[in-house]
């Protein structure tokens, strides 16, 4: 039957079960302790590093024929790293895919956490591009390796300490690190800082993959997520004064975006999934037209990168 | 003078393959007294010094250290964490290139700040005095704690490096050629500032050097090592100003007069 096929035959989810159970024992390990990063052996993706291999290795991984996906990139589902991911996995599991976070039961995810509260049974995978927490005043890996099996962690304060010093205050407002049950300092990846209390004792369980830097790393259901800081200048998450100028939400991470050619601005929900579904409840923001068909209001994003 | 050596050392030895670097090493330390090996390159002065301090392994030998509770525990019986924490609050390591002791990409506070917050220190406002008194002491301007020691002159790199490794109230420190690396006009002032450190904070100190005038200003007692062996040791003036093994009185015959 494949004989006559030029297309090579792909096994469920792209990775070939031996690969698969590899990188499930390295995520088990991973989930034993908590914040660690285990090594795997990264495999080459049908995709350049950069979009996300790690991640989409530890989704091929845990999807199940059953399993609805949703993949979101700077907290939208319409990007083009979001919808290529999503495809990508649609053509080779088969599986259903969502942009809905509630109806997500494993979402892959470049830059946000959704800002609708995970469930128990709900996978949240992040795409890392350095694991490595310790990495900008140590180069060295052999090092790190022994301040992380040490719990020297002196630097990481270095790193908060040259903030403060320049700028006033802590001006790390992504990948901005944290402890883990009182063990592990771990990079959250380039989420903003304002999703970190969202990882702190979730019900779902969230995993790391770093395909480049072959590192795999977990946060089981109900982890202890600390954000490093200093007694006199404390963890906070960004503030915006803005709603979103579509759905009226606050206490949200807003987008800002240019509306036109002229200068025209407005902030948005970063998260497409809450925003479309506060408008559809019928929450209505001040960027919208008065009348009714709000959906002619809809921004476009692309421009807005 | 307490009545205890802080530091003994008993025949050690550092090979290098079949090439022994330094053997039947045997001297001790006590507290408040600071130590110069001298000898001319290549005489294995590094090699005893790394081994001592832990940064190398040695062959054999003994090295043991008081601790503050009063053992005195082969550091080689330490488990890493204990060793590096060590190293990191009681001892310092001043190298003869600051870059190799300081951090070049973060701020002279950042710099000094670093042991605080290795051990544990979690206050900025805190931190951040103790760097700026820190750096008046070693006499650079506190108007410069914000900038990285790549700004800075070799004389002022060698100074914060000094403050790096005292912001912890360290009581042994090591030092490899500390003035090796600098100017003549700028190894005066460094050594001043040494030797007023060393006496004002009761340091116990381990001093490589090639230079006797160092070792003449800076010790009270002196190792002479010539191919990996201890030719002579002794109080500092009497071995300079009456060296008994053929080579030191080599040596101190070479010292240019002032
Ligand atoms: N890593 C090494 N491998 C092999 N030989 C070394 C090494 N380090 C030093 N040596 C040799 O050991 C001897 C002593 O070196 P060193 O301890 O650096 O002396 P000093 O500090 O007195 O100049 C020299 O002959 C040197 O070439
Ligand atoms: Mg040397």
């Amino acid at each position: 039957m494949t004989g006559t096929d030029a297309l090579p035959a792909y096994n469920f989810a792209y990775l070939d079960e031996q690969t698969k159970r590899m990188i499930r024992r390295a995520i088990l390990k991973a989930i034993a302790i908590p914040g660690y990063q285990v090594p795997f052996a990264s495999r080459e993706m049908p995709m350049p590093y950069g979009w996300g291999t790690g991640g989409v290795q530890v989704t091929a991984s845990v999807l199940g024929p059953d399993d609805v996906l949703k993949v979101i990139d700077q907290g939208a589902d319409d990007t083009t790293n979001a919808v290529s991911i999503r495809a990508f996995f649609a053509k080779v599991a088969d599986v259903a895919t969502t942009t809905k976070t509630t109806e997500a039961t494993i979402i892959q995810t470049r830059h946000r956490i959704p800002e609708t509260p995970l469930e128990a049974g709900q996978i949240l995978v992040y795409q890392v591009p350095i694991p490595e927490p310790l990495r900008f005043l140590e180069p060295r890996e052999t090092e790190t390796r022994v301040m992380h099996g040490l719990e020297e962690y002196g630097l990481m304060h270095v790193k908060l300490y040259e903030d403060i010093a320049q700028h006033g205050h802590i001006a790390t407002t992504y990948a901005y690190p944290v402890k883990v049950e009182d063990r592990y300092v771990m990079d959250p990846s380039p989420v903003p800082k304002f999703d970190n209390p969202k990882m702190h004792c979730s019900p779902a369980l969230q995993l790391f993959g770093a395909g480049r830097e072959k590192r795999i790393y977990a946060l089981p259901p109900f982890t202890d997520v600390v954000s490093l800081d200093f007694e006199d200048h404390p963890f906070a998450i960004q503030r915006f004064e803005a709603h979103c100028a579509l759905c009226d939400a606050r206490n949200v991470y807003l987008d800002e975006v240019v509306t036109d050619d002229r200068g025209g601005r407005m902030f948005v929900c970063s998260d497409t999934d809450h925003c479309e579904t506060r408008r559809t409840e019928g929450h209505r923001g001040t960027g919208l037209p008065q009348t009714e068909g709000g959906e002619t209001a809809s921004t476009s994003r692309e421009a807005a990168e | 003078m307490s009545t205890q050596p802080i530091l003994s050392i008993r025949d050690l030895a550092r090979r290098y393959g079949a090439f022994v670097a330094c053997a039947n090493i045997s001297f001790d330390v006590w507290p408040g007294e600071v130590v110069a090996i001298v000898g001319e390159s290549g005489s294995g002065k590094t090699t005893l010094l790394n081994c001592i301090s832990g940064r190398m392994e040695r062959s054999s030998g003994e090295v043991r250290y008081r601790m503050r509770d009063g053992r005195f525990p082969d550091l080689q019986d330490l488990s890493e964490a204990e060793r590096r924490f060590l190293a990191r609050t009681d001892w310092g390591f001043v190298h003869q290139n600051p870059a190799d002791g300081l951090r070049m990409r973060v701020s002279a506070g950042a710099n000094v700040g670093e042991r605080l917050m290795a051990i544990g220190d979690r206050h900025y406002g805190n931190i951040r005095q103790t760097a700026a008194d820190w750096l008046e002491r070693v006499e650079i301007a506190a108007m410069r704690i914000d900038d990285k020691p790549v700004s800075f002159s070799g004389g002022m790199r060698q100074r914060l490096q000094i403050a790096r490794n005292l912001v912890t109230h360290p009581r042994l420190i090591f030092m490899d050629e500390p003035t090796g690396g600098l100017d003549v006009s700028v190894q005066a002032r460094v050594l001043d500032l040494l030797r007023m450190l060393v006496a004002d904070l009761g340091l116990s100190v381990v001093i490589v050097t090639h230079d006797l005038a160092v070792a003449r200003l800076l010790s009270q007692r002196m190792i002479v090592m010539k191919s990996g062996h201890v030719v002579e040791q002794g109080l500092t003036d009497r071995v300079l100003d009456d060296p008994r093994h053929p080579y030191t009185q080599l040596l101190v015959a070479s010292i240019p007069e002032n």
